[in-house]
């Protein structure tokens, strides 16, 4: 019984971490319609930004974390100009296609720099130890990252000015231009914002395990999944879906082979997005 | 009295519609180009007995047929179906395991596929095909990763290891190098058959029905269109032919594994290959698989460039998303406005 509550424990450590990632994803949907298919890509990009700045310029793992941010933030603003400005606003096929043409330049080009063989970042964070079972110390110190960051994100969008900028042209891009809100400026400062969320929620996640250029993937599609359970467009949604998907994982894998897993989470996307299409977690919009 | 009488001559076209129909489509020139195109086809690689050529032309057949029929739901319909894989993964198990395992002739095991997997994408279009927009297109990816991932624990097929068919299998078709021809000559005729059926499909009136969707689906549904049973039949024909090439291919290569099977890389390089030629045109989709095709064989044997095939396809998308969203034939069509009728 205890294992199970500690396999419970650590899938909602795991889980604040996944809804970190798809609270990137969910933010741009929500400020410009658009899903945002490099989302893998960015998480990779922050993986391997942790691995340079510890293993190759000794950084300490934890203090790669500001730098995952500013470096995901100025990456996505990038993104944002190359990809997407010239898209806002077409059919939804128009923004798809175009992120996701631009995942498979940065994947092709990843894995021609680093091949698709594993990397790994080894962190030692003594974990604590109750009953007999050990949280692991890189776990926790994640999971308490992970919902700082969001911490910082709910100021940032409730507490100054380009948060209210933010929300006014993700309710209305005409009012809000209307008023003197440089919205495409905003939506560039958006879709950083997304990235650098992904980006340090990649650089979490390789703390904790191995990874490859193509690992972005199976990430990107638990941000689906969690965005789907909390509502698209709600970051705190997405928080509460990420460590929904948390608790799923961690009662289920006591239970059965790991490999079944991904197909009780898609089954799980489909229904919600086909039940709740507003997510399971729909109260407010952040 | 009198008024059904007017009625009549009303309701006797409607009657003949279905012969008349094929009549029409039979006396359009285009139709013609399609069969050519398929015979060439075939009797290009028979020229001194051209291996290394039926291999190119293969693949490029099995692109064509993916690809039209993606524009059947893409292109006509505007749905983006990131998923449409699936239907050709799903369509090579459901025949290597007929084949391998019950002995079936080859035919009718892909026959049986196609069927199977159309029955199976009709019940999932009615589910997801609620979805719209950004929300369909996610929906499609989680059903072919669900899918992928199931195979993968599917004891019967194999599981993550796959179907490996022994060389007996080849045997009723007279040995592997004859089973070789005999499999690109389906192929062929199932690209043919592709084309033909989106040409059919987008001079019909199901055809204008799924091109109102496409343009606006609310307004096509207040003019009396039955949108969803449109979409999930545009679905489900749509997985037809993909998925007896998908028995076909993987019975030539001799094996099926889950990754290789549902490769959603492949899916969207499908997607890739309509938006080159021209999203919508029958001869877009077609021209677009072929030129990709041939393109990526360019670039895989090229030293330079064989690690960057996926950054070209990337660049490539991404530029005619941007700057040329109508493709080749949005281009050909605006240059030359009276080759539209000839070339659908």
């Amino acid at each position: 019984m205890i294992g199970i509550i500690a396999s419970i424990i650590d899938g909602l450590l795991v889980g604040a971490v996944y809804g970190l990632a798809a609270m990137g994803l969910t933010l741009i949907w929500g400020v410009m319609n658009v899903i945002n298919l490099t989302h893998g890509a960015m998480i990779v990009l922050g993986m391997f930004a942790l691995y340079f700045l510890a293993s190759a310029l000794g950084l300490p793992a934890y203090g790669a974390v500001p730098v995952t941010i500013v470096v995901g933030f100025v990456f996505g603003v990038m993104v944002y100009w190359i990809a997407v400005h010239r898209v806002i606003g077409r059919a939804h096929l128009m923004s798809l296609l175009s992120t996701f043409a631009m995942n498979m330049v940065l994947v092709g080009l990843g894995t021609a720099l680093f091949s698709t063989s594993p990397y790994n970042v080894p962190v030692a964070v003594s974990g604590i130890t109750w009953e007999g079972y050990t949280f692991t110390g890189t776990h926790i110190m994640a999971a308490m990252l992970a919902l700082a960051i969001a911490g910082l994100l709910y100021l940032l969008l409730h507490k100054t000015r380009i948060g209210k900028a933010i929300r006014a042209v993700a309710d209305n891009r005409e009012a809000a231009e209307l008023n003197g809100i440089p919205t495409t400026q905003v939506l560039s400062f958006a879709f950083g914002l997304g990235a650098a969320l992904a980006c340090v929620s990649g650089t979490l996640i390789a703390t904790l395990f191995p990874f490859t250029v193509l690992s972005g993937g199976a990430y990107e599609l638990k941000s689906f999944v969690v965005t789907v359970l909390g509502g698209l467009g709600n970051p705190a949604g997405a928080l509460l879906g990420g460590v929904a998907l948390g608790l799923i994982e961690g009662v289920t894998t006591p239970f059965m082979p790991v490999s079944w897993i991904p197909i009780i989470e898609f089954l799980l996307f489909i229904a919600a997005l086909i039940l709740f299409p507003r997510g399971i977690f729909a109260f407010s919009r952040a | 009295m009198k008024q059904s009488s007017d009625a009549l001559p009303q309701v006797a076209p409607a009657k003949t519609e279905g012969h008349g129909f094929i009549v029409n489509i039979l006396s359009q020139p285009f139709t013609w180009l399609i069969a050519l195109a398929g015979v060439v086809f075939a009797v290009f690689p028979l020229w001194g007995d051209n291996v290394q050529l039926r291999e190119s032309l293969l693949l490029a057949a099995v692109y064509v047929t993916l690809a039209s029929n993606l524009n059947i739901v893409l292109g006509y319909a505007g749905y983006v179906n990131f998923g449409n894989i699936v239907f050709f993964g799903l369509g090579g198990y459901v025949c290597i395991y007929l084949v391998s395992e019950w002995q079936w002739p080859l035919v009718a095991a892909a026959l049986i596929a196609g069927v199977s997997v159309s029955l199976l994408a009709l019940l999932f279009g009615l589910g997801i095909l609620r979805l719209r927009g950004a929300f369909f297109a996610l929906a499609t990816i989680g059903v072919n990763e669900a899918i992928k991932a199931f195979v993968a624990n599917f004891e019967p097929w194999g599981g993550a290891a796959g179907i490996y068919l022994s060389l007996d299998v080849y045997e009723p078709l007279g040995g592997p190098g004859e089973a070789l021809w005999i499999v690109y000559f389906l192929i062929v005729a199932a690209m043919t058959a592709s084309l033909l059926l989106s040409y059919a499909i987008k001079s019909s009136k199901f055809g204008l029905g799924l091109l109102a969707i496409g343009e606006n689906e609310d307004a096509a549904a207040v003019l009396g269109i039955n949108t969803p049973r449109y979409k999930a039949l545009a679905y489900s024909i749509s997985a037809f032919l993909p998925a007896i090439v998908g028995g076909l291919y993987f019975f030539k290569t001799g094996i099926i594994e889950p990754s290789g099977a549902f490769d959603l890389t492949r899916s969207i390089e499908t997607i890739v290959m309509v938006m080159l030629g021209g999203i919508g045109s029958v001869t877009g989709a077609a021209l677009g698989a072929f030129l990709y095709e041939e393109l990526r064989g360019v670039l895989l044997t090229t030293e330079a460039f064989s690690h960057f095939q996926l950054v070209i396809a990337g660049l490539l998308l991404l530029g005619i998303v941007l700057f040329a969203p109508g493709g080749l034939m949005g281009f050909i069509y605006r240059r030359w406005p009276s080759l539209r009728r000839l070339l659908q």
